[in-house]
């Protein structure tokens, strides 16, 4: 499946290029977004990435979907980026060793069961 | 405006029916509803009807008119789709369409089957009510969304696994007596400490059961009440609704949820209620922290302090304000599209005496119900009244 805004995002974090959304009032959002999540403002613009990012939260997932069962367990977690929070799942780390505060790079990874790219926050 | 009156509800037991259409259980419901009521056929004018996925497990869409057909009435029947708050926003639109004078009799509630399905596809099926293209995608299912906010709640204020424990517990107890709860099984705090990891830190018992079931409201104004001499003493008196971002990453703060505070203040403010007067609680816990969250969301706890009431023993069956004497979605079960219309079936039978926990609280004559979707990125409170 494709999805116009979320894979050229997709593709231009793994480019090393990754960028968010930004609104004149300091509301970071990704895209696809015609206004801000936050207060309706039309005038995105386009920011660069933090290089790095720190875990907020995360879990330890023993039990995913279908489209995860080849991960578990598999870390999840949400890292903030500045004015703006991705959630994906941590790699270069085992699961259980990941912990709040951790630093974190966006990254493009495969799911090991469907192929497909997917967010990755990459342990330092 | 007209008052609006529960004249009539209607369960089926919650539980694992794998072999039996959703159709029928909300037909058992919905008749079980008119039976209460006396209500006949004809008079119903509009079906409001709960439903998350059911295209999912039953390849079953448009599925209203159908429920309608299944209960023998000829009227408007439309779905309703909030995600596990789905009954939830059926109701409050019924309360809303019989105090317009629209109408004066409607039939709402919901139903959801899921046992037919695997584990693994009813997960897939229930992630979708989280954001496709940035947590699903992420590997974010129900219980892992649960357990990133559960974390980030005790990285900010404290607590743990052992104070969500007690929740559980304090639930599987209440839903002894029930004779619609899926689950008749004491815990204990070690079998959920004990019980295997889902989605660290939300076990296997800090989670609600996968459920099959139906429930079925039959509201009706004051006035039709009356002119019937109907036995309705419990009114809708508020409802409220909130919303927030679906992504949890795009919440300012994971630790709250103010989908629920926005529900509640509505709710509350059209009863002319606050939280002080609430006698009894039926709230949206479909994982342990999700009870901890509603009930500082519904300003009976200030942020960070509701974790440890049920182990303190203040929201048990013996406490100052019960919370979920029905079991709640932990022990009663989660049939994620009945469950709201669940939730006011159960309160009114609390309040009229009629409930098996009913004595527990005797003098009630406020309730609450809290309803919420997905990650509380949809809230429906409703206030119940019951004359004394
Ligand atoms: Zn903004």
């Amino acid at each position: 499946m494709t999805d116009a805004g979320h894979d050229e995002w997709l593709d231009a974090v793994g480019d090393g290029d990754g960028y968010y959304l930004r609104c004149p009032a300091g509301h970071g959002s990704l895209p696809p977004r015609r206004v801000c999540p936050h207060c309706g403002s039309p005038d995105l613009d386009r920011r660069e990435l933090p290089a790095t990012g720190t875990v907020k939260t995360f879990t330890v997932c023993y039990v995913g979907g279908p489209d995860f069962e080849d991960e578990e367990p598999y870390a999840t977690a949400i890292a903030d980026f500045g004015d703006v929070r991705l959630t994906g799942v941590v790699r270069g780390v085992d699961p259980e060793d990941v912990s709040v505060g951790q630093v974190v790079e966006p990254a493009v990874g495969t799911n090991c069961t469907t192929g497909d790219h997917l967010l990755v926050l990459r342990s330092r | 405006m007209t008052g609006v009156r529960v004249a009539g509800v209607g369960l089926t037991q919650f539980g694992r029916y794998p072999e039996r259409t959703g159709r029928d259980l909300f037909a058992e419901a919905a008749l079980a509803a008119r039976e209460e009521s006396g209500i006949p056929g004809d008079d119903i004018e509009e079906i409001n009807y709960g439903n998350f996925m059911g295209a999912l497990a039953e390849r079953q869409g448009h599925q209203a008119p159908l429920m309608a057909e299944m209960v023998g009435v000829d009227c408007p029947a439309t779905r309703y789709e909030e995600a596990c708050a789905s009954a939830g926003v059926a109701v409050r639109e019924a309360v809303r369409s019989v105090r317009s004078g629209e109408n004066d009799v409607v039939l709402a509630g919901g139903c959801e089957r899921m046992t037919n399905l695997s584990t693994a596809a009813v997960t897939e099926g229930l992630a979708t009510a989280a954001d496709e293209l940035y947590e699903i995608r992420a590997g974010i299912t129900f219980p892992g969304a649960y357990a990133l906010m559960a974390r980030a709640y005790f990285e900010r204020f404290g607590g743990d696994r052992e104070d969500l424990a007690h929740v559980a517990v304090k639930n599987h107890d209440n839903a002894l007596p029930n004779e619609y709860a899926q689950f008749h099984r004491a815990i204990t705090v070690d079998e959920v400490l004990d019980a295997p990891m889902v989605s660290d830190p939300v076990g296997l018992l800090d989670a609600c059961p996968v459920t099959d079931g139906a429930s079925a409201l039959l509201l009706v104004s004051d006035e039709y009440a009356k002119a019937h001499g109907l036995d309705a003493p419990v009114s809708i008196t508020g409802t409220g609704q909130g919303g927030d971002n679906l992504a949890l990453q795009d919440r300012e703060d994971l630790a709250v949820t103010p989908a629920t505070e926005r529900a509640a203040s509505e709710a509350y403010e059209d009863a002319g209620r606050d939280p002080g007067d609430v006698d009894v609680v039926e709230v949206h816990d479909c994982f342990t922290i999700a009870e901890v969250l509603a009930l500082e969301g519904l300003g009976f706890y200030d942020a960070g302090e509701a974790v440890g009431a049920a182990r303190r023993g203040e929201t048990t069956a013996e406490g100052e304000r019960s919370v979920n004497l029905s079991g709640g979605l932990k022990a009663k079960g989660h049939p994620v599209g009945a469950t709201g219309g669940s939730q006011i079936a159960e309160m009114t039978r609390l309040l009229r005496g009629d409930h098996p926990n009913s004595d527990h609280v005797a003098d009630a004559t406020v309730g609450l119900t809290h309803n919420a979707g997905g990650t509380v990125a949809s809230a429906v409170v409703h206030v119940l009244e019951v004359d004394r």
